[in-house]
């Protein structure tokens, strides 16, 4: 043992651990750690490692199914497609770094995201994100928009990987506290899913990739914090980027996969090396020993404690079978990346990390990661909301609220942000963003993937259980509009400070409602993350339970976009609607009123409805569909309209049923279809025992209500396109 | 048609090429590594997209000096064609084999997005399926796109004809906001003086089906088997 720095009570609070915690760790140990020693038990045990306050509660997800190939626990879940095929898929969030340095902090979100899926053998063909910014008139915002967009585009666009949806929100809790979720989809034979536990004592372990430096040291431990107004002086802590590098690694990593050499890969995300190798040895139940000399380095004179703790980018630790390390080093060679082999499987059970010869760290790796801290925090419910009667409500003319909610900053086009990302590439996008989902072609086959992600906080925080619901059933709405059957989600789980009851209770109840729509739908968790401690100054975010949804269509052609095609065609209204304006938009916006319950969910109910809805796109019965969420119906057809250029005609609202809460309400499980074939389509609804109803026809180039008020799309289009370009002009 | 295309490290949209290559001629086309230092006969080279060496220096002036591009630019000079998209224009500029420069954007962002070309040449291996005038509607996904030259090249490209494509509005005029990344007179894409090497920075090859992004870009490689049978 080297001599030891001096494991004071301030050494040990820097590195976030509790006395308990510190108790466990000496117990565990049995003697006082090195400083490398205590750094690895912070990073392992830190929120953002462990899931220590989350952990419990996660175990309630369903987690398997008949297409489920791997679940929760390794670098990616995976999902049968048929064919031999696997999609592989995982969400994560990389909010803190972004916060402080928007573009490199989202740019290696993107990377970090892309390796987890390809450590497991597929190859990427899709990203999608996930952003949450403050209030647009914070003096931040604008700067914090440009530098997430400019970096999740400049290592999408460089690795080429195509960048195909997303979801943008504003609202002030997210002030000083941004989320950036990534999400990547891939690709794999599904006999041919890599693993992360390593095998067979004697064999090697290799490093390859990029070189280490001092970037990223403790940005497990950053990212396992509240923000306080020093946090920007953290900055060093964030990762640099480099797509380029990433590019070589991942065609060398598909490479190399294709041969029989690999035990076990894993990526060196969160805690780089110690997590890597520290995951892979408790997977398998053994022991891993490295020598520190021989990690590639991009600085002189990093210590064992630095090295083990850097976060720097595109790296990977591999274990290979016996004689296969000349394979990987001429693979690697090819891409002129670095190939070491820095140690060896063995049987002891601990972790030893050597440097000059000289043991510095010697770690038993399973209570290492089985004790870890696991913690029941206490939870208190969110108190109920009242439901808001329409006619309590702030009434404005239709059309004069449709211009309102259609420029406002969560509804308004989005079109700057994907413009600058590539979502071409690989000649596949059949459904590109601005629609329900994104669909993306299974080469050599007659298979797509649809994806999506999505959550309503503001549903979240009013009604925490309702809201995890609803971020789960809208994935799987959106999904089923575009033609597909859901299978699987991952889930990004963003809330504040867990040792607050009230923040516990948010997460319990979102996870408790994600969970039963999982199960009611058949649409099991496959992977994700969770993201606490996303405060500033004691304030926290909404509760945001991002919901990453994959689907499958056997057939591409049959999709269909929400863009309206031929005038004379039907407008139908699939689903009930009684006009429920709490928590809505219009209410948040037009009211300027953030109360009331949200809109309830029946599970049956939304599973019926989609199943008919899926039906009649794969049947070709509908020429268009979209599913009716933020902004309800009116603005449900706007968007229709505004995409395939062609307007409509409108009926009037139902007897009985205020305009404005017809038209904006947010009624769950309902979407709009338009049809050629309006008998074929109310006698499957009826047959189905769905509401559907006729509500109007596609005709000329405005919306026209009955009544006659009426806007033109070019002041609709306008107004709708205009607002973010010249927010960030 | 034989085709062979290119790879370096970082390219990334050389399937998406093969791809409309082999949709068009029926022949799967051979791919080329950066370190190459010869390129078998064949009787088109393709220099497709992506960020070659990460395009760390400026867009293309790594690649340009590769060991296949010293090979590409002998078979050019023998008259083999040669067409280089997006990243593929920006090496063939840095290799001296088309004039001019591809500068950053006006808008100063990467820029993703359906655009409408005006056809101005009809008489080329690359685009005699299309008419003169014809206008078709391909995608862009470039950072640095924004084609400059000096008067004297310029009047020399308008003089010759060897401008074969511009940016226009849907109906073939002229307009500032048609065109993505402010190049100068609209330039989206050239030919050198003998019409043997095209260079654009559009992506014909992702608009070659019907069912992603349409069939506009087609005619391209139609015309290359056409005049390379």
């Amino acid at each position: 043992m080297i001599p030891n720095t001096k494991i004071t009570a301030e050494v040990v609070q820097e590195h976030g651990l509790t006395e308990d915690e510190y108790a466990l760790l000496l117990k565990i140990m049995d003697r006082e750690p090195t400083l490398a020693e205590l750094g690895i038990f912070s990073v392992m045990w830190s929120e953002h490692c462990s899931y220590k306050s989350s952990r419990v509660w996660l175990k309630t997800f369903p987690t398997s199914g008949p297409k489920v190939l791997q679940g929760p626990g390794e670098n990616a879940g995976a999902v049968d497609i048929g064919d031999g095929l696997a999609a592989v898929f995982k969400i994560e969030s990389h909010n803190h770094p972004s916060f402080i340095e928007p573009y490199q902090g989202a740019a290696t979100g993107v990377g970090g995201i892309l390796r987890d899926v390809f450590t497991m053998g597929a190859r990427p063909i899709a990203n999608l994100n996930a952003l949450r910014f403050g209030d647009p008139k914070h003096p931040k915002t604008r700067h914090l928009v440009s530098g997430v967009v400019a970096g999740i585009g400049g290592y999408g666009n460089c690795i080429g990987v195509p960048t195909v949806a997303g979801e943008t929100n504003f609202h002030p809790s997210y002030n000083g506290n941004i989320l950036v979720n990534a999400m990547t989809v891939g690709l794999a034979r599904a006999d041919r899913i890599f693993k992360a536990a390593a095998r067979g004592p004697g064999n090697r372990v290799l490093y390859v990739g990029a070189k280490t430096g001092r970037d990223g040291i403790h940005g497990a431990t950053m990212a396992s914090a509240e923000f306080t107004e020093e946090s920007e002086a953290k900055r060093p802590t964030v990762q640099v980027g480099d797509p380029f590098t990433e590019k070589l690694l991942l065609e060398a990593c598909l490479e190399l996969m294709a041969e029989d050499a690999i035990v076990a890969i894993q990526d060196m995300g969160a805690a780089g090396l110690t997590s890597s190798s520290v995951e892979m040895a408790a997977r398998g139940g053994l022991g891993i020993e490295l020598n520190i000399d021989h990690v590639p380095m991009r600085e002189t004179g990093m210590t064992t404690y630095e090295v083990m703790l850097s976060e720097s980018q595109e790296r990977m630790l591999l274990v290979v079978k016996p004689g296969a390390e000349k394979i990987a080093e001429r693979i690697f060679k090819k891409w002129e990346l670095d190939c070491a082999d820095i140690g060896v499987v063995t049987e002891t059970g601990r972790l030893v990390v050597k440097k000059d010869g000289k043991v510095e760290i010697d770690i038993p790796v399973a209570p290492l990661v089985d004790q870890s801290p696991l913690y029941r925090r206490p939870h208190v419910p969110s108190p109920k909301r009242p439901e808001i009667k329409a006619a309590n409500t702030k009434v404005v003319e239709p059309v004069a609220a449709l211009k309102q909610l259609m420029g406002c900053p969560d509804l308004a086009s989005k079109r700057w942000i994907w413009d600058q990302y590539d979502h071409l590439v690989g000649n596949d996008t059949i459904q590109t963003p601005g629609g329900d989902a994104a669909v993306v072609r299974v080469r050599d086959t007659r298979k797509a993937l649809a994806m999506v992600v999505d959550c309503t906080p503001r549903y979240c925080v009013a009604d925490p259980k309702t809201g995890g619901m609803q971020a789960v059933v809208e994935t799987w709405r959106n999904l089923t509009a575009v033609g597909a059957e859901p299978i699987a989600i991952t889930d990004n789980l963003n809330f504040g400070n867990p040792q607050r009851p009230e923040i516990m209770g948010q997460i319990v109840g979102c996870i408790e409602g994600m969970g039963e729509a999982c199960r009611a739908l058949d649409y099991p968790v496959i992977s994700g993350n969770v993201s606490l401690y996303n405060e500033t100054n004691g304030q926290g975010i909404l509760p945001t339970p991002v919901v990453g949804g994959v689907g499958l269509l056997d057939e591409y052609t049959q999709t269909v976009g929400l863009a309206l095609k031929n005038a004379g065609c039907a407008l139908v209204l699939i689903g009930e609607t009684k006009g429920w304006l709490g928590a809505s938009l219009y209410l948040r916006e037009i009211a300027g009123w953030e109360e009331g319950a949200p809109p309830p969910i029946d599970l049956a109910v939304e599973r019926k409805t989609g199943d008919l809805v899926r039906g009649l796109v794969r049947g070709g019965k509908v020429e268009a569909c979209h599913d009716l969420s933020d902004g309800g119906l009116l603005v449900g057809i706007a968007e229709m309209a505004l995409a395939g250029g062609i307007g409509a005609k409108l009926e009037a609202a139902p007897k009985g049923t205020p305009d404005h809460a017809w038209w904006f309400g947010e009624d769950q499980a309902r979407y709009v279809v338009a049809t050629a074939d309006l008998d074929g389509v109310l006698a499957t609804a009826k047959a189905a025992g769905v509401p559907a109803r006729v509500i109007g026809e596609t005709a000329g180039a405005s919306l026209t209500l009955a009544g006659g008020s009426a806007i033109s799309l070019d002041e609709l289009r306008s107004i709708h396109e205009g607002w973010l370009p010249k927010y960030m002009s | 048609m034989k085709a062979a295309v290119v790879s370096f490290p970082g390219s990334n949209r050389e399937r998406d090429i093969m791809m409309a290559l082999e949709r068009a001629s029926g022949v799967k086309p051979s791919l080329l590594w950066h370190g190459d230092t010869e390129i078998p006969d064949t009787d088109l080279i393709v220099v497709p997209g992506g960020f070659s060496y990460g395009d760390y220096l400026r867009c293309g002036a790594m690649a340009a000096h590769s060991p296949v591009m010293k090979a590409l630019k002998e078979k050019a000079a023998k008259g083999t064609p040669v067409l280089g998209v997006c990243n593929g224009f920006q090496i063939l500029v840095e290799a001296g084999l088309l004039p001019g420069a591809l500068m950053r954007n006006a808008s100063l962002k990467f820029v993703c997005r359906q655009v409408h070309l005006r056809v101005e040449d009809s008489q080329s291996l690359f685009t005699n399926a299309y008419e003169k005038g014809q206008v078709i509607r391909v995608p862009v996904a470039h950072a640095e796109g924004n084609y400059t030259a000096d008067e004297d090249t310029l009047k020399h490209l308008e003089d010759r004809g060897l401008v074969a494509f511009r940016y226009v509005a849907p109906d073939g005029s002229l307009a500032p906001e048609a065109n993505p990344n402010g190049s100068t007179r609209a330039i989206a894409g050239i030919f050198n003086d003998s019409k043997t090497v095209l260079g654009l920075m559009p992506h014909p090859e992702d608009a070659t089906d019907p069912h992603a992004g349409g069939m506009d870009g087609f005619g391209m490689f139609k015309s290359l088997v056409n005049a390379l049978h």
